[in-house]
């Protein structure tokens, strides 16, 4: 270490002493892979680790039929889940489930999020549509997906109607309350300061409250997509002959154990792999955020 | 990088020369109504020539910056009313310019968006609202920093990139509402230089608020001391500093004795207010 600074007390010497720092080599840079960086890398590291611990736990609970309190003797060891996985996978029948599936995600999701993120601008930027919307959504929001299942099947036509109509109820509500908090944090100075500029009514909602909006969107899109797979769940439970919720339910009414916890984790699988899906086509939106930190 | 920036004439500079005349007349103005009612500021008139570089001094919460917001048109009157140019003032527009004292840049768009913007309000195409956001970056001495989002540049930085903003719909006045308040001693001497250069080359009407006499009396051909609870005009002063005006004419007796006077006013306005509230 070098001293940059000398503070002598005798006068006839210069009080600041500047030593310029040798030149070093210039360093190569760090082996740096395509779009990873090495907190990424370490962040997958951690839930490798993470989830290795998980399944090691749990065969060691199967192995010993670990009755404690929570009894693990009729639950299967992650070998025979595994097995059962495998054998699954190479059936067609388990690929129509896991399409039907996501295409009624797919259909319900994109309905929920064209009408969700309309409300929402409209709820946030009009007092009065706000005051007349908002006590549908606190005596709906709360009513689980199971409950739908009656009423939905007496109200639409089909069964892959009612299944729609509960997956996409799931994922609206979370959409609705994100964009319309979204609205609500747009800070007023902005709307001033293109007010100033020559904006518009329409030219203020575009520049402004819909960008300022979109983090917060973003996060409801994410929350929404989940919300929409467990409701999904539900209304396979009880109607159609396929989807992963059915299979899921039939390895249930069959009493085969291993299927019942394949039938689940795909659902987890599933879930987390669109809702990465939906973080990833909705970052390019909020790059200016990215930057600013 | 701060260096202090010597600004050129944009060719359509000259077309606001003799605009901007502000007139407020009988103004006041009250929030909400009954027993609760805040009287922001009292039955006010003042008469700013185009042209003029104004400030209004008055310590925190005394009713500027409501003031400011009447000419700038977010806030209405409750009486009276204001004019530029001989035409009412019915809500905010672009033949007004306003500068806020921070974050008024839209954060998702880049600073060459955020300049282009109002020019592109105004009708113009991609291309010449491109040119003018360009020159004003120019002006402003950040052209480097077009493709910059407003978070990665620093405070004084991101103000410039407010003025030339502001700027580029060639306002025939500019509205400062504590532009300065937030940057440090040095940035804050440095904008101040700036400014004056911009406003000579440009001739807009300036009205500037701030707490700060220094500030006030170093810029403003006028400074209207205003006095809080409710905010009215005490004392009308003429600065009689010579323009252009440098960081060194700050020991000129015209300057000490403007400064003296503003401070002595507010001094004894801040007196009076103490009495009352113990009395």
């Amino acid at each position: 270490m070098q001293t940059l600074v000398k503070n002598e007390k005798r006068p006839e010497e210069p009080l600041v002493e500047v030593h310029k720092p040798a030149p070093t080599e210039t360093q190569k840079p760090a082996l740096q892979l395509p779009f990873i960086s090495m907190g990424q890398v370490q962040n997958i590291g951690m839930a490798i680790a993470s989830l290795t611990v998980g399944i090691l736990w749990w065969h060691f609970a199967t192995a010993i039929n670990l009755d404690f309190y929570i009894n693990f003797s009729n639950v299967p060891s992650p070998f025979k889940v595994f097995t059962a996985f495998i054998a699954h996978i190479q059936t067609e029948i388990f690929w129509t489930h896991i399409g039907v599936s996501m295409r009624r995600i797919l259909f319900s999701y994109s309905i929920a999020v064209v009408l969700g993120i309309g409300i929402g601008l409209i709820m946030g930027r009009s007092r009065i549509m706000r005051a007349f919307v908002m006590p549908y959504i606190e005596v709906i929001r709360p009513i689980p997906a199971v409950a739908w299942i009656p009423l939905a099947i007496l109200m639409w036509p089909t069964e892959e109607s009612s299944i729609i109509y509960i997956t996409f109820l799931g994922a609206l509500f979370p959409i609705v309350l994100n964009t319309l908090h979204g609205v609500e944090q747009t800070p007023e100075v902005l709307v001033r300061a293109v007010q100033s500029l020559g904006a518009s009514r329409v030219d203020v909602f575009r520049h402004v409250v819909i960008p300022a909006a979109l983090p917060s969107i973003a996060a409801g899109l994410a929350i929404g997509m989940g919300v929409s797979w467990f409701s999904l769940l539900a209304g396979e439970i009880i109607s159609g002959q396929y989807g992963i919720g059915y299979f899921t339910w039939n390895a249930y009414s069959l009493i085969n154990y291993q299927d019942i916890v394949v039938g689940m984790l795909v659902i987890g699988g599933l879930g987390t792999a669109s809702t990465a899906a939906v973080k990833l086509l909705t970052r390019p939106m909020l790059k200016w955020q990215k930057r600013a930190r | 990088m701060l260096d202090v920036l010597k600004f050129k004439k944009p060719e359509n500079a000259s077309e606001n020369v003799g605009k901007g005349q502000i007139k407020i007349e009988d103004v006041s103005i009250t929030f909400g109504k009954g027993p609760t009612a805040h009287h922001a500021v009292e039955t006010t008139s003042i008469d700013i020539q185009a042209g003029e570089f104004v400030c209004i001094l008055g310590p925190s919460g005394c009713g500027k910056s409501t003031l400011l917001n009447a000419i700038a048109g977010y806030t209405n009157p409750t009486t009276g009313r204001v004019t530029v140019d001989d035409v009412e003032v019915k809500g905010p527009g672009p033949d007004r310019g306003m500068v806020f004292q921070q974050y008024s840049l839209l954060p998702w768009k880049t600073v060459y968006e955020n300049v282009a913007f109002g020019p592109k309000m105004a009708g113009m195409t991609r291309t010449e609202s491109g040119s003018v956001a360009n020159t004003f970056l120019g002006l402003v001495g950040l052209k480097k920093f077009g493709n910059r989002y407003p978070a990665e540049l620093s405070g004084g930085m991101q103000q410039r990139v407010g003025i030339a903003r502001a700027l580029a719909n060639y306002p025939s006045v500019l509205l400062m509402d504590e532009p300065f308040g937030a940057l440090d001693a040095q940035t804050r001497l440095m904008m101040q230089e700036s400014l004056l250069d911009i406003w000579r080359n440009f001739g807009t009407t300036v009205v500037f608020i701030t707490h700060d006499v220094d500030e006030a009396v170093f810029l403003a051909d006028r400074v209207l001391v205003m006095s809080a609870a409710p905010g009215r005009i005490i004392e009308d002063v003429k600065v009689k500093l010579p323009r252009p005006r440098s960081v060194d004419m700050s020991s000129s007796p015209e300057y000490i004795e403007a400064r003296q006077f503003c401070l002595e006013t507010i001094r004894a306005e801040s007196r009076k207010a103490f009495a009352e509230q113990n009395a």
